[in-house]
């Protein structure tokens, strides 16, 4: 026991105990997450419970469709109770139904049960019973009626879909594109007017004819996308719910219509990539309890490479000048324990910070500058993009001065001696000898602040990250990069969904996905972050051993 | 003649060397401090062009800084106060507004451990050239060529001039510096200890070496090995506690010294 303890075998086991536990934390996290999160989208089975009638007050018999909850894929027998989701929120009175086992239901799996994600409203379940929609032929308008015994019913339902589909992107790119020019353009006329009325009256009455000239355009605009919203709503699908009643539902709600019971493995298998993929390009719904997370995304992405961009200038020349000029004063001491310190800076304080000096003091002086004809409505002294960067570029300020310090101060004084005695002059040796030589220790840098900007949250609340933005910050449209627009952020989506949500228990899955979704992000920004560097060790390999 | 700090009469020949015009660097009455430390006390020395001079003493004498004196490379040391005059071809080179970039192309230094830079071994011997402004690609060829030979390291290398520095052996590193030091056409070489971290076959390579550059340059070494000061040098100075105990040729020096603490540091009674 005594060489035990005398060869330091417990403190290699301690620390070897230590980091054990730490990975195990970690890897159960993570895994928690991706196995909650990932389970999610595989396709479940939807189950027709049977409930018999238990007292005088219901005599009838309750018939629900409704797919198993938390307990993934089989009817899970070993609980008292057990989490159901009926869908159909517009239609009955409760969405999920905690079923005891001891109500006696009988399950059974019916092969044509459907599951019909709607664009509102959530899930539906029922089965269909036809498809209705009107056929115009010579001025005369015939109603369509394919039951769903009939052998052409999917394809036709099929087919009517791909129209709807279509109509709706039409609509969509309409709005977007025309509606979208057409406002800007009177919005701008609306600010010229404002300006002009006193100084020249005849500008003044070419702008208000152009201005008569939009809202007519922006008239007839509104009523022929009016026209494509009326044939989209037009055809419609007759569902016959599980207690027996009809509900005709139109096929421009239909998002997709899928029949878990039906499909093979590789069709789930199928439908479950797809529910991946679709999760991660399209916007969300339902005030973020459905849908995708692509809004979040991209904000995420954008707002971490432009914090990148800002970051990176200011923390390496400060770096420079703290590690090169500054010197060992006093003064200069103080302030390299100021920027230490200011690490450890609560994140919600730059963000109070941010929204007191960035947005009202800076945005809104930019505003009285450049965008005095939009006030009062403010153009960028209100959050945004930039304002969201910048905060975080002053969050991580810290950290990238402190690894590029340390990185110039690793470099061997014998390489700054030999450039000088060559006749370099000291800003030469830095920019052609120093420099080059720390630029992996400014990559460790980068690397952490964007893992602690990705990760971050309260202070974004306050300077321009949002619940739901209508806008993409980068995107086609001149000048395409938006500073001044929200953003939405996976971070705080996750937040949103998970305790702003009216619908917890459907956003709850999607919050786990979210998290796995940023956890990856994150990873992936540092992985290529350490690529970059491992490429420059490699070239400077050997310097260290001087 | 006066020949300041010169503790022995000369040959004929020797005289020569000490000729005013032959003089290449004068030092007169220098002192240094760092901060309150003092490490040179008027120190008098007068350094022959076109020879072998060699610095010896115990560690933390004031050798190496004193070297350094002569390309104001201690400038960059804060606290570094410096008082009396270091002459250069008869120019003070303290004197106020002397270009010291200037200063330092004229005076090559090579250190202690090789420090190539981090580039190729074309880059290296071309660096002092490129901070000049010189782009020109032939000029640059001809000179990297022309340094090489000069170190010796030509033949060695003139199949991979664009591999990384750091791909030589140490022998090779220390002579690639030289050749980087001599592209800059300076007329004094400064080695600061140069074969102390190298092996026995390498250091007679930089021995060799500075045998042949002696007929070009006025070099100047500061050395621990008391052989190779013997073997390589024309002229030794024996330094001790920032003072200059005796200065003459080399092997009076060595065979015949005045001291008692040159006696005894030469044979090695302490050091």
């Amino acid at each position: 026991m005594k060489k035990w303890t005398e060869g330091g075998q417990p403190w290699i086991w301690l620390s070897a105990g230590a980091l054990s536990c730490a990975l195990i934390m970690l890897l159960g996290t993570l895994g928690w997450i991706a196995a909650q999160g990932l389970h999610h989208f595989w396709p479940k089975p939807i189950y027709q419970l049977e409930l018999p009638a238990t007292d005088a007050s219901s005599p009838r018999a309750l018939s629900f469709l409704a797919q198993p909850l938390r307990s993934g894929q089989v009817v899970d027998q070993s609980q008292d109770e057990q989490l159901w989701r009926l869908g159909n929120r517009d239609l009955q009175n409760q969405e999920y139904l905690w079923l005891p086992k001891s109500a006696g239901a009988e399950f059974s799996r019916p092969e044509n049960a459907l599951r019909i994600e709607r664009q509102a409203w959530g899930d539906l379940f029922g089965f269909a019973q036809a498809l209705i929609w009107q056929e115009t032929q010579e001025d005369t308008r015939q109603e369509q009626r394919v039951p769903a015994e009939a052998a052409e019913f999917w394809s036709s339902l099929q087919t009517q879909l791909r129209v709807t589909q279509a109509l709706q992107q039409q609509i969509r790119l309409l709005e977007r594109r025309e509606m979208g020019r057409l406002n800007q353009q009177l919005e701008q006329i609306r600010r010229q007017l404002r300006t002009s009325a006193s100084h020249d009256p005849d500008t003044h009455a070419a702008l208000l004819t152009t201005q008569q000239q939009l809202l007519h355009d922006h008239e007839r605009l509104r009523l022929y996308l009016q026209n494509l919203y009326q044939q989209a709503a037009q055809p419609q699908l007759e569902i016959r719910l599980a207690q027996g009643e009809t509900h005709a539902l139109g096929l421009d709600q239909i998002l997709r219509i899928t029949r878990p019971n039906a499909l093979s493995f590789i069709e789930k298998l199928q439908l479950y990539l797809h529910n991946i993929w679709a999760f991660l390009t399209e916007n969300p719904r339902e005030a973020n309890t459905q849908g995708g997370i692509f809004p979040a995304l991209y904000g995420t992405l954008v707002m971490v490479l432009l914090m990148t961009l800002l970051v990176t200038p200011f923390g390496v020349l400060a770096a420079i000048y703290l590690h090169e000029y500054a010197g060992k004063s006093l003064l200069a001491r103080w302030i390299r324990i100021s920027v230490y310190n200011l690490a450890g800076i609560p994140s919600i304080v730059f963000g109070v910070f941010g929204l007191g000096f960035f947005i009202y003091l800076v945005g809104g002086q930019l505003d009285q500058w450049l965008f005095a004809d939009a006030l009062p409505a403010p153009t960028l002294g209100t959050p945004g993009l930039i304002w969201v960067s910048l905060t975080l570029a002053l969050l991580t300020l810290p950290v990238v001065i402190v690894a590029t310090e340390e990185g110039l101060a690793r470099i061997p004084r014998s390489l700054r001696d030999g450039s000088l005695a060559l006749g370099a002059t000291p800003a030469e040796t830095l920019w052609r000898i120093i420099l080059p030589l720390a630029t992996p220790a400014m990559l460790t840098g980068l690397i952490l602040a964007i893992a602690r900007a990705a990760g971050e949250v309260a202070p974004l609340m306050l300077v321009g990250v949002v619940k739901l933005a209508p806008t993409l910050p980068l995107d086609d449209v001149f000048p395409y990069l938006h500073l001044d627009r929200k953003i939405m952020h996976l971070g705080y989506h996750i937040f949103d969904a998970s305790f702003q949500s009216p619908d917890p228990e459907a956003a709850r899955p999607l919050v786990y996905a979210t998290a796995l979704v940023l956890i990856l992000l994150i990873l992936l920004l540092n992985l290529s972050a350490i690529r970059i560097r491992h490429h420059l060790r490699e070239r400077y390999q050997r310097f260290h051993n001087l | 003649m006066n020949v300041p700090s010169l503790s022995r009469p000369l040959s004929a020949s020797q005289a020569q060397d000490f000729q005013p015009e032959r003089l290449k660097l004068q030092v007169e009455n220098f002192s240094l401090h760092y901060g309150r430390e003092q490490v040179l006390q008027d120190i008098h020395l007068a350094l022959p062009a076109k020879r072998v001079t060699a610095f010896i003493g115990p560690s933390g004498c004031g050798k190496s800084t004193l070297l350094r004196s002569f390309n104001r490379l201690n400038d960059l040391i804060e606290g570094c106060v410096c008082r009396g005059d270091i002459r250069l071809d008869q120019e003070s080179i303290y004197a106020p507004g002397r270009d010291v970039v200037e200063l330092r192309r004229r005076v090559g230094m090579v250190f202690q451990k090789p420090n190539p830079f981090p580039k190729s071994i074309y880059e290296n011997v071309a660096f002092g050239l490129r901070v000049q402004g010189i782009r020109d690609r032939r000029t640059l060829d001809d000179v990297v060529e022309f340094s090489l030979r000069a170190a010796a390291l030509w033949d060695e290398v003139k199949d991979r001039l664009h591999d990384n520095g750091f791909d030589l052996s140490g022998g090779q590193q220390q002579r690639l510096v030289i050749a980087r030091a001599l592209a800059v056409e300076p007329d004094v070489i400064l080695l600061d200890e140069p074969a102390s971290a190298l092996d026995p076959i390498s250091s007679l390579k930089i021995e060799e070496l500075i045998n042949e550059l002696k007929h070009s340059y006025t070099i100047i070494i500061v050395t621990h090995n008391m052989h190779q000061a013997a073997r390589v040098s024309d002229y030794t100075a024996f330094l001790h506690q920032g003072r200059i105990i005796e200065f003459g040729d080399t092997d009076s020096i060595f065979t015949n010294p005045s001291k008692r603490q040159t006696e005894d540091y030469i044979t090695g009674r302490y050091g």
